[in-house]
């Protein structure tokens, strides 16, 4: 049986897709063969993050309403093996997604993956109850910043009520904290929220601090996912991020603003 | 020992009684047949006192097929009521005992059976614990009982209960306790960050709160109309 992570964060823009990119990359380099679900009907993303735009063909919906079998519409990553991607329709809206067909999908998928990662649309309705319903972990993404903080923390009250593990009366979701666009230096100048403030309101484990990097652009725009830039220090902070996720316990990398040396801050560079 | 044979007590007796209107056998035996048989264990052999208070003048009813009709549903006629003086002779001739009239004669048999005694008691709810935070957006209700939360109660997050409201963590939402209206409800917090805090409708905002142990550990109640914040312990 696969396990089904959701990536959900409430507030759009915080890099959900982007870190459902970089951990379903991340859990395919570390053998665990994935498939990353893009539940953002209407606005198809996750094919462009992962450089795989031109090969969609068949879609999500067009799975759920069985117009296309599994196999037609999964698209093999080129960066890395045992990694696939389900595109999302352009042409259609939430309301395609049934709970039935949805389930119906994930569980045809659950027997051949061990991982997997539904990448959630923003907000509290049906697109993003859809993409937590079934999920047996959630990554909730989160900027330090108070609004992303607060739509956090309802996706998490969502979470509790409203998934299937809630409606059964399983064991909850586990609940694992992101926080990504962290700029140290401007968390000294009291500018952005800590580390500490976050975890403290939201009161869930750390999974990982993705710091701000300009990389991160640079890679959403060619479409390969952060995790792969291995110089980066976001696509490092996400390699950690995984390698918790599989459970090794390692220090939080980035947390803190480095000094500049003398010629860089002559030269103001960075 | 003692010699007295009997002794003479006046009681209340609750006796079912039939209100005549008119008399028309057939009509009679047939409504007497559908009352009966909405609850036949009621009227079995159950006495009956035929109140004639509300017979209509004129009427002169033949009193021996009326009780014997009521006989027939197993019904045992023991008086007659209010008895009109020119009806008196007729009454008289069937043997039963007349009843004067009584001040009262205008309970209904039928919501005589049904009327059944309420009685309020105090329940005692148990407390309402959530060992989970409740976020943004949650409601948490503690209905005729206490709330006790384990957990922080995030910003956008409400908490309500009928009596006390206990927050073992910290209160960034709203708290409102006594909400039916108990002005001896508290709120006790371990960090009052809150948005807003209420008792029985008295409320305060966070804007007021910042001015009294914020952040700091605190114990809310109602002083005549006004909330008054104190430090726990």
């Amino acid at each position: 049986m696969a396990k089904i992570i959701v990536v959900t964060s409430g507030k759009g823009g915080v890099g959900k897709t982007t870190t459902s990119a970089a951990m379903g990359t991340g859990l395919a380099l570390n053998g665990f063969k994935t498939v990353v679900i893009d539940f953002d009907v209407g606005l198809r993303n996750l094919d462009l993050i992962m450089g795989c735009e031109r090969r969609v063909v068949y879609d999500f919906v067009n799975v759920i309403k069985q117009e296309a079998n599994l196999s037609q519409a999964l698209i093999k990553d080129k960066h890395t093996d045992n990694l696939f991607v389900l595109p999302a329709s352009q042409t259609r809206d939430k309301d395609a997604l049934t709970k039935e067909g949805v389930g119906a999908v994930l569980e045809e998928l659950s027997e051949t993956f061990d991982y997997i990662v539904c990448d959630s649309p923003a907000g509290i309705e049906k697109g993003a109850q859809m993409a937590l319903y079934y999920a047996d972990i959630a990554i909730v993404t989160t900027n330090p910043e108070v609004s992303s903080v607060r739509d956090s923390d309802r996706i998490l009250g969502i979470l509790q009520s409203k998934s299937r593990r809630a409606e059964n009366g399983d064991e909850p979701v586990v609940e694992h904290l992101l926080l990504n666009r962290y700029n140290p230096e401007r968390v000294d100048a009291g500018e952005m929220l800590s580390v500490e403030d976050v975890e403290e309101i939201l009161a869930i484990p750390l999974l990982g601090v993705i710091p701000e990097d300009e990389a991160v652009l640079k890679a959403s725009n060619s479409g390969t996912p952060i995790i792969l830039d291995k110089e980066s220090h976001a696509g490092q902070a996400c390699a950690d991020a995984v390698q918790r996720l599989l459970g090794k316990e390692l220090e939080h990398r980035f947390l803190h603003a480095q000094k500049k040396g003398f010629f860089q801050r002559l030269l103001g560079g960075k | 020992m003692n010699d007295v044979s009997f002794q003479l007590k006046g009681s209340a007796v609750s006796i079912v009684v039939l209100e005549l209107y008119q008399f028309e056998a057939a009509t009679f035996a047939q409504q007497l047949r559908d009352k009966v048989l909405q609850a036949p264990q009621f009227f079995q052999q159950s006495p009956v006192v035929i109140s004639l208070d509300r017979l209509s003048d004129h009427a002169t009813p033949d009193f021996c097929n009326l009780l014997n009709i009521c006989r027939e549903f197993n019904l045992q006629p023991l008086a007659f009521r209010s008895v009109p003086e020119h009806l008196a002779a007729q009454v008289q001739t069937t043997g039963l005992a007349v009843i004067p009239a009584t001040q009262r004669s205008d309970s209904e048999l039928g919501r005589e059976v049904v009327k059944t005694v309420v009685e309020e008691k105090l329940v005692r709810r148990p407390s309402k614990v959530i060992s989970r935070p409740v976020r943004s957006g949650q409601q948490v209700y503690a209905e005729g009982a206490d709330l006790v939360v384990l957990a922080p109660v995030s910003e956008g997050a409400e908490v309500l209960a009928d009596g006390d409201i206990h927050i073992y963590s910290t209160l960034r939402g709203r708290a409102l306790a006594g909400v039916q209206g108990d002005i001896k409800a508290n709120i006790f917090c371990q960090n009052l960050s809150a948005e807003l805090v209420a008792i029985a409708g008295n409320f305060i905002l966070s804007d007021a709160l910042q001015k009294e142990r914020w952040q700091q550990s605190a114990h809310i109640r109602l002083v005549g109309d006004s909330l008054h914040v104190s430090a726990l312990s």
